[in-house]
């Protein structure tokens, strides 16, 4: 286990690197926005990577439902909390991207759009696992988590609809891609899985440990019959 | 007794409750009043502007008022924890949530009466498109904040700060929800467009998440 | 341990075996393993804390073991069994804006009890076999805290259960009630039902408890039909 972390956390280091090097230097300039494209890079693959972390969660609550098992609990918290963090950089690199290039902060763009909602969805699960005065917290986070799942399509289409009748400037360009920008960007997404790969595998053990200690603190006798 | 025989024998107690205890209702309804005229001195636009942004107006203030209803849905049950006599019995808990959702719609819907005439008045509103078609979308979309809002009020049950909780959770949810029923009636209302896809999108909502209630609301009541 | 006589091939009531219940960093049930035959009065005795709420919660469905088994009545499933469970606790489980007669109304609904003559007659019987009024038309709210606990008890009562759980059913009781509600327990256990009951005045039921159960810090610690040993 320790080993396939070092080994983790080592080619993460590498990947990110090599992708930060072809993101900002390597990476053909674009013709109309210039470098400022090149959050392109992070906004992309940031957007994709919590998406990823979201569906697992879903994956996992469901599982934690039918089998009550406590790993997969902490797989779908483990997630949620990345996969909001990624979600947040989704978020800044948006607004970042857009005020230099249309003259915008903020455009109902579908994938912004549908990031701000899964965030916000996410921080509410998170925020309910934490203010949760039940000892079933995961229960109840599980249910929370299927609920935002299901509203995942609904979103997407009510904002597709919407973009329809109120078209405005699509972050990330449609149209199709320069093959060498295509590359660099699944190098930063493969940088990216790694990365969300090894802060996921840490926060889990971190988490299987904390509830490791809340148990024997449980069963121990603090003082005698007090409370 | 039977499912509905419980869900009609619960619905009707919450109805008698309610009225007896008229300060209640009273009160939400000067709430629902005072959030009209609140909004309507906010945004006071020409009768042409108005009729783009009153969707949205009238559907955030029947929210505001939703959820000062919802917040109060379980408030009987917890007082002498009437919950745990419910979960005792072999009664289903989906016959509670089912009575629960229709009290709260019934009340929402009682509140939008009051609130819609007021902003007719105030708003000088007039549709353009095909008016009976505010009724479905009515229904509709206050279902869609009913059916979650009490679901999300039991689960606020089980955490700190419940009365912020329940707009916590729900307000993410419902957005696809409050998309389609602004612009349906804003549809409506300006005559542009029209409000049959969202119709439908509001109509694809309330079914999965009336199911998805209906299956998860025991796991959420058992979840001490 | 002192046996009661009864039939000793009848199943044990209730069996609990490696119970434990966890809330976060706090562990109300530590390890409960015991048989509780049936047709008997179990008084649970203990400290503020020592889990008798707990155990009767779990005994009632409202609350699962983290780890361990309970067998109530002969199956794991609760909920199976719940038309034959009376539950009462501290809170008076009771509406307090109706009456009594229609607070047992509705949970008489609750149970299956359809018919409406069936239903009236069976919360009369149940409200005067508690010594109170069924025609009385006062809010439950507005009821002394004695004719609450009394009435509450009768909600217990409705389904005819055979396993009652009781905590805490003489508090804030006047002394003349609470020796009225003893009797009435005996009674009820003279007719085949199994009672739990948690109490912190265990001396009301000195004359008429099969057993005294005794739990501290989570776990039982002393069982004995006699009061005073059992408190050691």
């Amino acid at each position: 286990m320790k080993r396939g972390f070092s080994i983790l956390a080592i080619v993460t280091a590498l990947l990110l690197s090599f992708a930060l090097y072809e993101a900002l230097i390597a990476a053909p300039t674009e013709r109309t926005m210039g470098d400022v494209q090149r959050i392109f890079y992070y906004h992309v693959p940031s957007a994709w990577t919590a998406f990823l972390l979201f569906l697992i969660n879903f994956v996992a609550s469901v599982v934690f439902l039918i089998r009550r098992d406590t790993k997969a609990d902490i797989l779908a918290l483990v997630t949620a909390e990345v996969g909001v963090v990624f979600c947040t950089v989704v978020l800044v690199t948006g607004p970042i991207w857009a005020r230099p290039v249309w003259g915008i902060w903020w455009t109902w763009d579908l994938r912004l759009t549908l990031t701000l909602v899964l965030w916000l969805i996410y921080v509410s699960y998170l925020v309910l696992r934490r203010f949760s005065t039940s000892s079933q917290t995961p229960v109840l986070a599980s249910v929370l988590a299927i609920f935002g799942a299901l509203d995942v399509p609904l979103v997407y289409f009510s904002i597709w609809f919407f973009r329809t009748q109120h078209p405005s400037p699509v972050i990330g360009g449609g149209g199709s891609l320069d093959p060498r920008m295509a590359h660099v960007l699944l190098i930063n997404w493969a940088a990216f899985l790694c990365l969300a790969w090894l802060v996921c595998w840490t926060r889990f053990r971190l988490e299987v440990l904390e509830r490791e200690v809340e148990e024997a603190q449980a069963l121990e006798s603090l003082l005698e019959g007090s409370r | 007794m039977s499912f509905f025989g419980i869900t009609r024998a619960t619905l009707a107690k919450d109805v008698r409750l309610e009225w007896r205890s008229k300060d209640a209702i009273n009160a939400m309804l000067f709430f629902s009043l005072l959030v009209v005229v609140i909004f309507s001195f906010s945004f006071d636009p020409t009768a042409e502007e108005s009729r783009r942004i009153a969707g949205g107006l009238v559907w955030v203030a029947f929210l505001f008022a939703a959820i000062v209803a919802l917040n109060q849905t379980w408030a009987r049950e917890l007082r002498n924890q009437v919950l745990d006599a419910y979960r005792v019995s072999p009664a289903p808990a989906n016959a509670l949530f089912l009575a629960k959702a229709l009290g709260n719609f019934i009340f929402v819907t009682v509140l939008e009466a009051l609130m819609t005439p007021l902003f007719i008045v105030f708003y000088k509103l007039r549709a353009l498109g095909p008016t009976w078609e505010l009724l479905p979308i009515a229904a509709l979309g206050t279902w869609a904040l009913v059916v979650n809002g009490t679901f999300f009020a039991a689960i606020s049950l089980r955490t700190r700060s419940r009365e912020i909780m329940l707009p916590l959770l729900l307000f993410p949810i419902s957005i696809p929800a409050l998309l389609g029923m602004v612009n349906a009636t804003t549809a409506i209302l300006t005559g542009e467009g029209s409000a049959r896809f969202w119709i439908a999108l509001l109509v694809a909502y309330d079914v999965v998440f009336t199911s998805a209630c209906l299956l998860l609301f025991e796991t959420v009541l058992e979840a001490e | 341990m002192a046996e009661a006589q009864s039939n000793p091939d009848a199943l044990p009531a209730v069996v609990a075996d490696g119970v434990v219940k966890q809330f976060g960093r706090l562990a109300a049930l530590r390890g409960v393993s015991a048989q509780f035959a049936a047709g008997r009065l179990y008084v649970i005795l203990g400290d503020n804390g020592a889990g008798k709420t707990t155990l009767l919660r779990t005994l009632a469905g409202l609350a699962q073991p983290t780890r361990g088994t309970i067998s109530i009545l002969g199956t794991t499933s609760v909920r199976s069994v719940c038309t034959q469970i009376g539950y009462m606790a501290h809170p008076s489980l009771l509406y307090d804006e109706m009456s009594g007669m229609e607070n047992l109304r509705y949970f008489a609904g609750l149970y299956g009890i359809e018919d409406d003559r069936t239903a009236n007659d069976r919360c009369r019987e149940v409200i005067a076999s508690v010594k109170l009024d069924p025609e009385l038309e006062r809010p439950v709210g507005q009821y002394s805290q004695g004719m609450r606990q009394r009435m509450s008890l009768a909600r217990a009562l409705l389904n005819d259960p055979k396993l009652l759980l009781l905590d805490e059913p003489f508090s804030n009781v006047d002394s003349r009630s609470a020796q009225e509600m003893a009797v009435l327990l005996a009674q009820m256990r003279d007719r085949g039902k199994t009672l739990f009951v948690v109490t912190h005045q265990p001396g009301l039921l000195e004359d008429v408890a099969d057993e005294f159960v005794r739990m501290d810090a989570g776990k039982i610690v002393n069982r004995n039909a006699k009061l005073r040993v059992a408190s050691q």
